[in-house]
Parts: structure tokens; sequence; C-alpha cells
């Protein structure tokens, strides 16, 4: 019989934090601007340069660590981390090893119905690297060091998951509660996530673990499941084979599904880490770690409580919601301002999430604002514009966040609802389509869509299809 | 009048009262560099037009009525490990032969502030690692005392300047010993202050845990003033304290009475040479006769103290000087193939032999399996080495010591033994493991007429005790000058 195997995965989570301004400096994190316009003496590392660090990053860190039930380091420290990178400028980054802000946390998670905790082993602050762009053409390399110095904290699992599908739903659920906290965006395609994965496989019932190898360049969800399976089946075949599995650092290639190896443990690099003399110890004192607490923005479970308690929507409608900061956040302001809150959901229920998976969108990339949203459900609720235009309207509004009201004004989009003014057109197409007329009258009620269909587009949409429907069946029946 | 042999705060009073100019101090001084430099070899950069410039802009605001304070004209030259915005910042070092920073050292920005005109850049000892200025890629510095020998270091630039009055005072910095040896070297009064105290913002690093930017002038007065100008708490400087007052020169008091100062026995003993001992001593006599109450003491730990200071100062300067890689500014060797042929290429040759033996030390006192060993115990050395330090400052106000322990050794006799040019720094690197003010004024000299100074080390934050012994102590001499600054009248 095959032998069992288990996948054993703990993972390295790198989070850009959404602070204004660096770690160790005052330069703008805004991503784009042209090449090396964010940058100053400090975070291009210049000889007599020093990091001053931003009380920001240390808020943020400590919040995540409030929130995935960490213990906080009440005097912890940086380290300088020394390897030599050009996109590194002073040839250390400036980490935490000794002392890291926070260990000892975990989440819930659930995937399929189980649910468990993962623990997280540490978290720590760190600063991010410069970018290299290999010019092939002129056979050199440039160095962009915008993101250098962009704050970063590394939060560290315990190798408590076993498949693809709960390390889907442990970073899900980090970067909910990351979102929540508005400590970052944390888009994996922007980077502004990164999820290392270390994996390795073991029979079925052994309590030792087998050799891992850590996967590098995991750029999504999909890329990351894949990666995942593509290695546990390495490691099997290998074993199988009766060959030994690698301790090394490997890179995937999501576009031939399959991974090589970086380096591996022989050729790991010493980063002879000491504590940064720059930098003072950092003391997180009980009164500024209950001042973060009071801080703490509503998380996701008190949401769905709330949401529970004030909005009649329901229950999938409000779990779907609140899974999004930024979903929950639209549905509420724009809810507070038109008072239809069903309403609301409904165009994040349907519109919403087809045209996010059309656009191949995560919903923290939605940019409409709620101002908009809610003119569109005014607009609709009135009667002004019927429910085919609305649709058009808010595809705009998604796209371009347009003012629907101008919109509609402009394009003269407005629902005909004035039996004078459509009696004409009515009249007409009963006069060009005697055949659908016959059929109706013979009992073929399939026709009078038709006709309905013909009167709209003879207005170009704007009449209210109902009316439309009511007038056709009077003039037929007499 | 002989302009050159003023002392800054003489010269910035005359300067006030109108009867020199801004203009005639730069010159003279100028007109110095220009008879000894040939001999002596103090500056890396010399600045002519810049400070002639700057002369005519500090006399115009003097004029107006806009500056007034002390330093206000007084020529000043800068270590060349202090960044000053688009002038040749070396290090002394091939690896920074084209350098020019883009923002100028907070210390440099506070003279500045206060009118002080910069000269120029001091040669020193290669990324201040050495005790001689030998290991400067721009050839040594000699002592003004002696051109065959030595000015000490690594701020024997700055020192033998001052020493030469090629500049009414200068900047140094001190990771161990760096400004209070070679002052005793050349016979000027060099200051380290309390970590923290001038903040480290554009002095390239070197041991940024025990690095601190000092004056280097004639006469303590001199001294304090300049402290007083250069400290500030700065917020780019992490390790920069706010301290409660900044009133230096108010310590400046012809009195010792009461005060209790100890001598350690254990910096007395075998290595020290007999004629700066009997000097050293003979210090203590005198300000005993002022009315200090002097007596000597066991202090512990001193020959744990170089140790644990190469441990450190070596495994910072080892990260500290990764980013000199050739990529971004400095040297970048010709012919390479590949990033790490380029980054050890240029290295190697940027580098000069004591600044690699550092980094190999640093690196190897921090690799994986060695940390625990060295590098930790090396810190809990210097905390160490700080308590006993707390325990004398409980009896003493003053700790009273030699700098050094000879006078300048002769040119090219300390580099071909490393561990013996080290050993030199016994009386002066745990002031900085234990971050602590030192202050060396000249006490005498020896049979070959090479300045001694003696050390005098305070509490932290206390320099106003070191301050008040060295000027109780000074005022019982006279000035003494090499004769190449004379010559030059």
């Amino acid at each position: 019989m095959a032998k069992q195997y288990e996948t054993v995965i703990g993972l390295e989570v790198h989070v850009e934090l959404a602070t204004k301004t660096k770690i160790f400096c005052s330069c703008s994190t805004e991503f784009g601007g042209a090449p090396n316009t964010h940058t100053c003496p400090v975070c291009t590392g210049m000889p007599g340069s020093l990091p001053v660090l931003n009380k920001q990053v240390v808020e943020y860190a400590a919040a995540i660590a409030l929130a995935t039930n960490c213990e906080i380091t009440k005097v912890c420290k940086f380290d300088r981390k020394n390897y030599f990178y050009p996109d590194n400028p002073q040839n250390y980054q400036i980490s935490q090893l000794y002392l890291p802000i926070a260990r000892n946390g975990f989440v819930e998670i659930e995937a399929g119905d189980k649910k468990k905790k993962v623990r997280i082993h540490e978290m720590h602050m760190e600063e991010d690297a410069g970018k290299l762009i290999h010019d092939e053409w002129d056979d050199t390399s440039l160095v962009d060091y915008n993101r250098s110095g962009v704050p970063l904290v590394e939060i560290v699992s315990e190798p408590d998951m076993r498949s693809a599908d709960e390390v889907i739903a442990y970073l899900e659920k980090l970067r909910m509660i990351i979102q929540y906290l508005g400590a970052s965006d944390c888009k994996l395609q922007e980077g502004s996530m990164r999820a290392d994965v270390n994996l390795s496989v073991r029979e079925m019932g052994s309590d030792s673990f087998g050799t891992r190898t850590e996967m590098k360049n995991l750029n999504s969800f999909k890329a990351i499941a894949r990666a995942i399976d593509g290695e546990r089946q390495r490691q099997i075949d290998l074993l199988e084979e009766g060959k030994p599995v690698i301790q090394e650092t490997r890179r995937w290639d999501d576009n031939k599904e399959s991974s090589h190896a970086m380096r591996s443990k022989e050729d790991a690099q010493d980063y002879r880490y000491f504590p940064e003399p720059d930098l003072v110890p950092i003391v997180i004192s009980d009164e500024w770690i209950e001042e973060i607490r009071a801080r703490q923005p509503e998380l996701r479970t008190e949401k769905l409580e709330r949401y529970r308690r004030e909005f009649d929507i329901p229950e999938y409608d409000a779990q779907i919601i609140t899974a999004s900061k930024k979903m929950a956040d639209l549905f509420e302001a724009a809810s507070a301002i038109c008072r239809k809150p069903k309403k609301v959901s409904n165009w994040l229920m349907v519109e919403t999430l087809r045209l996010l998976k059309e656009r191949g969108m995560e919903p923290e990339d939605l940019h409409f604002s709620p101002e908009n949203l809610a003119k569109l459900v005014e607009l609709t609720e009135a009667g002004t514009i019927n429910s085919s235009v609305a649709k058009e309207v808010f595809e705009k509004i998604f796209d371009e966040d347009i003012d629907p009201d101008r919109y509609v004004e402009e394009k003269g989009l407005k629902t005909v609802n004035d039996e004078g003014a459509l009696l004409e057109t009515v009249q007409r197409v009963i006069a060009e389509n005697p055949q659908s007329v016959a059929d109706y009258r013979s009992g073929k009620e399939k026709a009078i869509g038709f006709l309905v269909g013909q009167t709209m587009k003879a207005t170009k949409g704007k009449a209210d299809p109902g009316m439309v429907n009511r007038m056709l069946r009077e003039m037929l029946a007499s | 009048m002989e302009i050159t042999r003023l002392t800054a705060v003489e010269l910035g009073k005359k300067i006030q009262a109108k009867e020199i100019s801004v203009r005639e101090a730069v010159e003279a001084s100028l007109d110095q560099i220009g008879r000894v430099e040939t001999d002596i070899n103090s500056y890396v950069t010399v600045d002519r037009e810049g400070a002639l410039k700057r002369a005519e802009q500090v006399q115009a605001q003097i004029d107006e009525g806009s500056l007034a304070g002390p330093l206000a004209g007084v020529p000043v030259a800068i270590k060349d490990n202090m960044c000053i915005k688009g002038m040749l910042t070396t290090c002394s070092s091939k690896m920074l032969y084209n350098f020019r920073p883009a923002f100028t050292a907070e210390a440099v920005v506070n003279l500045e502030k206060a009118g002080a005109v910069i000269l120029g850049k001091t040669n020193m000892d290669e990324f201040a690692m050495g005790s001689t200025t030998e290991t400067s890629y721009f050839g040594e510095t000699k002592n003004p005392w002696d051109l065959r020998h030595v000015p000490g270091g690594s701020s024997g630039g700055s020192c033998a300047a001052v020493a030469a009055e090629e500049c009414f005072f200068a900047l140094g910095s001190d990771t161990g010993g760096s400004i209070r040896q070679p002052s005793s070297f050349c016979g000027v009064v060099g200051m380290k202050p309390t970590y923290g105290t001038v903040s480290r913002y554009g002095l390239v690093a070197y041991g940024s845990s025990l690095d601190q930017i000092g004056p280097i002038a004639k006469d303590v007065t001199d001294c304090a003033a300049v402290l007083e100008t250069i400290a500030s708490h700065d917020r780019k400087d992490s390790t920069s304290v706010a301290r409660s007052s900044y009133r230096f020169t108010d310590a400046l008091k012809d009195d010792v009475k009461g005060m209790r100062i100890g001598i350690p026995k254990d910096y007395f003993g075998e290595g020290l040479d007999p004629e700066v001992r009997d000097c050293v001593l003979g210090a203590a006599k005198v300000l005993r006769e002022k009315g200090a109450d002097v007596e000597e003491f066991d202090l512990k730990l001193v020959q744990y103290a170089i140790p644990a200071y190469y441990v450190i100062a070596s495994a910072e300067a080892s990260s500290n000087l990764s980013r000199f890689d050739g990529v971004k500014y400095g040297y970048r060797t010709e012919h390479y193939e590949g990033l790490h042929n380029m980054y050890k290429k240029s290295r190697s040759e940027g580098f000069g032999a004591e600044v690699r033996r550092r980094i190999m030390l640093g690196s190897f006192v921090l690799s994986s399996g060695y940390y625990d060993a060295y590098y930790l115990k090396a810190l809990r050395t210097k905390a160490m080495i700080k308590q006993a330090f707390d325990q004398a400052f409980e009896r003493y106000d003053v700790i009273l010591a030699p700098a050094a322990p000879t006078t300048a050794p002769e040119l090219g006799k300390s580099l071909s033994d490393p561990l013996k040019m080290y050993l030199g720094d016994i009386y002066t690197v745990s002031v900085n493991l234990a971050g602590l003010p030192g202050i060396t004024v000249p006490a005498g000299k020896d049979a070959k007429g090479l300045p001694i100074g003696v050390q005098l080390i305070g509490d932290c934050f206390r320099e106003d005790q070191i301050i008040r012994a060295a000027y109780t102590f000074e005022r019982t001499r006279e000035y003494e000058r090499p004769q190449i600054a004379k010559e030059g009248k």
C-alpha cells in the first residue's frame, strides 16, 4: 500500500505598513514616482546619515500584534542584518532578531468546516530594500531607492498548517485583520503583502518533521496554492525514490508551475546580526499599549455582530461585505447617506462582485465613492431611471466614479414615464410588428416581451418597462 | 600683532572689537598653512576660496550686528570624517577620494551658525582607525614638535593643525582616544564629551556606540566655548541626549578646593613610561596643592578594556563600512567581472591594511558560532567597566590618568606591530566604553622635548568637573608653542 504523507507548512509573511513616511526618515512611501525621487541621505545609506524611528511603525506593528493575540515585547530593539546587495544601500538591513516587537500569538482560521488555531511564533519590524532594474540591452543594472526604507512587519507562523486551503485561510485572515486595522492594504500583486512558504512532508502519524524548503516569489493566492501542491508532490517524489529533500530556498515560477533551487543551506549567508547601535531600545509601556488598544478599530467579528443588530440584510450578505474592510466601509458610508442599506447591499453583492470578478480585481481595489453609490440608489428608488439604465450607470461609477445625477442628466437617461410621450412610440411599434401583434392576440404570451423590447429599443432604454408592458396590453386588448 | 598665536576666544573678542577683521584672521591662518603645511601635512583639503568668501559674509553679519558670540569669524579646521556639503570628505581613504556629501554634519552646522569660518578638512588615520595618523591615504601627518615623530591619532591632523597654529581650533572625533591621545602628543587641549552630547549626524561612523565629536584647542577656555557651540540635542541622531544645560563655559573656574580626585593605581603600572608617569603625577600634585583631595584607588578591569574595545569597535566598523562598495559613490575598481568581483576588488583596493584588518576582525567576532564568545562577552565587559566607573564616581569627582603610555613615537615605528599599537590605547578606551567625558591638558615634556598630556575623566554629564579641574591646572602653567609655529611670524 502506498504511504500516506502529511504536509507541514509554516509561513513568513511580509506586510508593508501604510505609514505616510518611511521607517527611518521622512521620505514619502507613496507608490510610483520617478526613480530615486522619494529618497534622502538616510534611505540611500549615505555616510554620516543616521536612522530615526517612525513612531507610527511601532503603533501599527503593536496594533497587529494585539489583534493577533501576541505578547508585546516591552523593551524591543533593532538589529543589523549584514549582507551585500546593491538594493540595500548600506549593505545591512535594519531589522529585529534578538528582541522582536511581538511573540507567541495566534489567529483562528476556518478551512473546510474545521476551525483551528495557527500560532504566530514572532513578529518583527524592518525596512524594505530598493529595487534593481536590469537593462538587458545595455547590460547594466540600475537601482531605484524609492522603496528603500518603506516599513515592513514580518509575521512568522509556527508550522501549524497542513494544506493549501489552510494556508489561504490563514493569509485571508491575516489580511482581513491588517486591513481592518488600516495598517496596510495587503495587496499581493503590488507586493504590499508577500508570503514565503516553508514546507516539509512526513509520513502520516510521524511526530518528527521532515526537511523543509522555503518557497519564494509567490504573488497571488492561486500561485501560493499551486506552489504548495507542486512542492508537496516534488518532496514526496524524492522520498519515494529514496532521495533526500535538501534544505534550500526555492523560487516559484507560476508560468511554468514549477520551482528551482536558489540557494542551499550550505551556502546560506551568515548575516552577522548585532544590535543596531544607531537606535535606542524602544520601550513600550503598558499605558502606550492601552492607548493603542483603545484606538483599535472595530474588527470583523464585532462588525458582523453589529450588522446583525443594525441592518436588515441577509446573514450571507453581511458575511461577504464584512470580509473586506473596503466593502464594509463603502456599505456603511453609502447606507448612512441614502438610508437604504438593503439596496446598497444589493449593489455590492450583485453588480460589484460581478464587476470585480470580470475585471480581475480585489475588493481593496474599489475606488468609487459611497456618495455616488448612494445617489444611484436614490435615483432608482425615485424611479428616475429604470433598472437596466441603473446597471449601466453603476458600471460607470465602478470604473470612473462618475456623479450619477450629472451623468443621467447629460446622457438624457431619465426614464420616460409620461404616457403621452410614450403613446406615439407604442403605437408605432404595434403598427410595425403586425405578426407579433397577431401572435399575442392569438394567445402567445411571449410575443408581448418582444414588443416591450422593441419599444425599449426605440426609446434607447429610457422607458419604464413596466409602464410599456401595461400600455401595450391595454392597447392590444381593445 | 601675531594673530595666529591667539586663542580662539581671544581672537573672537578682537574681531568683535573690530581690532582684527575676519579676513585678516583667515589670511593669517592660510599664510601659516602655506608656510608649514609641506612639513606637517595636517590638511587633506584647504578651502582657500571658500574660507575667504565666508570671511566676507561673516564680517558683514558682524558689522550689521546680527552675529556676536565668541567664535564669530574664527577660522576652524574640521576632521575629514565630518560631512560638509559639497566639500571633499575623504576619511583619509582612497575609498572616498572623490566623495562630496550632500549635507553638512550637525556639529559643523552649529559652528557655521556661530560664524566660525571653515578652512578645510584635516588628515586622520583612515576611517579613524589608528593611533598615529600614518594610515592616511594622503600621507602621514608629522608632529609639529618634532617632525620625525607622529602626531598621534586618529585626529592627528586636527591636533597638529592647532599646535602648528594652522587654525585657531579644530574638531576631532574620539572612538577610543582619537582626540585625547593626539592632543597629548601635540601639546594641545582636546576633549571627548559624554556620549550623546554632540550630534553624530554627519560624522562618518566608525564605532557608532563609541564615536563622539569633540573640540581640540589651545586651551581649556576655547574647548569649553567650542563644546558649548557644537553640543545640541539633535532629533536626527537617536542617541543624542537633551541635556539640562549647555553652558560649559560656566565651569571655567580656577578653584578645585574640596574636589575629590582619584588616581587609578592600575593606570600607573607596567608599560607606562617613567617620564610620562612622573609628569602626570606632578599634575596631580599641583591639583592637590590647589586644594583638591587626591588619592589613589583600584579601578579594576583595566586589562579587559582593550580587548572589549577592539571587539566592539571592529564589529560596528565592519558593518558601518560595508556601505563603501563601489556601487554608489567613491572608489570603484577599473576592471571587474560581475557584481561580486566588483565588490571584492573595489574594497580590497580602496581600503588600506589597517581598515581591512579591522573589518575582518569585526566580521569574525560577529559571525555565527563566535558571536557569544566575542561580541556578547565584550558587551558584558563594557557593562562591567561602566559599573566600575560608576562605583569610582561615588567617591571621586574626577579621575586623573595619563592619556597614553608614552610620548609620540617616531614615524614608521608603530604600524608593523598592530597589537602593541592597540595597547597604546589602554588609558583612553575605557572612557569610550563607559560613555564618559574626558579631557587632555598639556602637563609637561619629556627629555626629547615631546609634549605629555594629563587626562581628566568625569562622570557622565559632568563635563563641568573636568573643565574646572583642567582650567585650574592650566592656570598654573604657561602655554608652550612648538618652534615651527613661531617661525611663521
